[in-house]
C-alpha cells in the first residue's frame, strides 16, 4: 500500500503498523510524535496501530525556534 | 529576585530564551549558559530521517525546561494538533500558543487563538498565550485558564522594542496570571523596560541569537531583566517637569 510520510508517497506491506512504518523510515524513536490522518498516535498505541491504506503519516520532532 | 511560578513550574531565571535564529547549537549553548534561563522554547516540525537537529539533546544535558511552541500555525486547529504532538514528542504539558494571521506581520490572530487556548486548557495544557498588546484579549485569555500571557512589545523579529508601553502596563494591572513580554526585544532596555513596566518575565531569540556577540547580549539579557525587577520592586521617583536640587541650599 502507498503512505504519504512528512509529504512523500512510499510503498508499505498491507497491514503495516506506526511502528512498522517508523523503522522502515529509520525514524528515531526519542523526541518525535507522529499523527496518522491528522490524529495524534500515542506512543504506546504504535506497536498495535494499524495504519489505513492511503494515509498521510506525519513524524515530528523538536527544532530549534521561535 | 523572588521564583517565577507559572501553572506550579517554578523557575528562579525571569528570562525565557527562545533558541530559533542561533547560528549553531555551540553559540546556543554559550548563549543559554550566559542567559540563565531555565525555560526555553522550540518549534516543532518534520524529522528528517537522521532524527532531530540536536536541540533537544542539548536543552536536556543543560537541563533546562523545554516549552515547545506552535509558531506557524495559521488556525485553531493547526495549533492544538501541534500542541498535541509537542506534548507527545517531549513529555510536557507546557504550551507555547501562538497562531499567526499572516507571515508578513506574523501578528496573533485573536480569534483563532482564544478558540486554541480554551480547547488546549480544556485538554490539560498549561497554555502560555501568545497574543497582541491589547488589555481586553489578555483578559479574555485569562479567563480561558491561560497560564501566563505573554503579550507582544513589537512584532516578532523587529527589535522594535515596546510600541505600547502604556497597554502592557494596562494588561499588568489587570492580570491576576504571570505577563510575560514576548517579542519585539532589541536590546538590554527594552527587557529592563518591560520589567519595569511590571511585566514578570521577559522571552526574546532573535536579539540574542542574532546579535553580533550572542552571548555577551545574553549576558546583559539576564542582567538588565535583574535591574528592571529591582526597579519595578524598588519604585521610581516620579517624573517632574522642573528640576528639584539634589544638594542643600546655601
Amino acid at each position: 500500500m502507498e503512505l504519504k510520510i512528512n509529504g512523500q508517497w512510499q510503498e508499505f506491506p498491507d497491514g503495516s503498523t506506526v511502528s512498522e512504518v517508523l523503522d522502515a523510515v529509520g525514524a528515531t524513536r526519542q523526541g518525535v510524535a507522529v499523527a496518522v490522518n491528522g490524529e495524534v498516535v500515542r506512543r504506546g498505541d504504535w506497536a498495535a496501530s494499524v495504519v489505513p491504506k492511503g494515509a498521510s503519516i506525519d513524524v515530528l520532532t523538536a527544532v530549534q525556534g521561535g | 529576585m523572588d521564583d517565577l511560578v507559572i501553572g506550579g513550574h517554578k523557575f528562579s531565571s525571569r528570562l525565557i530564551i527562545g533558541t530559533g535564529g542561533a547560528a549553531n547549537l555551540e553559540v546556543l549553548e554559550r548563549s543559554l549558559l550566559a542567559s540563565g534561563t531555565q525555560l526555553t522554547t522550540v518549534a516543532l516540525r518534520r524529522a528528517d530521517a537522521e532524527g532531530g537537529s540536536g536541540v533537544l539533546e542539548l536543552v536536556r544535558r543543560l537541563d533546562i525546561e523545554l516549552l515547545p511552541n506552535t509558531a506557524g500555525c495559521r488556525t485553531a486547529a493547526e495549533a492544538v494538533l501541534t500542541a498535541q504532538l509537542a506534548r507527545e514528542a517531549l513529555d510536557t504539558d507546557l504550551v507555547k500558543l501562538e497562531v499567526h494571521a499572516d507571515d508578513r506581520t506574523l501578528l496573533p490572530d485573536p480569534l483563532e487563538t482564544l478558540e486554541a487556548a480554551e480547547r488546549l486548557v480544556a485538554d490539560g495544557f498549561t497554555v502560555f498565550a501568545y497574543t497582541n498588546d491589547d488589555p481586553v484579549l489578555a483578559l479574555r485569555l485569562e479567563e480561558a485558564g491561560c497560564a501566563a500571557v505573554m503579550p507582544l512589545g513589537a512584532p516578532i523579529g523587529t527589535g522594535l522594542g515596546i510600541r505600547n508601553p502604556h497597554n502592557i502596563e494596562l494588561i499588568v494591572a489587570r492580570a491576576s496570571v504571570p505577563v510575560v513580554l514576548d517579542a519585539g526585544i532589541g536590546t538590554a532596555s527594552d527587557a529592563a523596560l518591560a520589567m519595569e513596566l511590571g511585566c514578570d518575565a521577559v522571552l526574546l531569540s532573535t536579539a540574542v541569537t542574532r546579535a553580533a556577540d550572542p552571548e555577551r547580549m545574553a549576558s546583559a539579557m539576564r542582567s538588565a531583566v535583574e535591574a528592571g525587577y529591582l526597579a519595578r520592586g524598588a519604585g521610581r521617583v516620579p517624573q517632574r517637569f522642573w528640576a528639584q536640587a539634589s544638594s542643600p541650599p546655601r
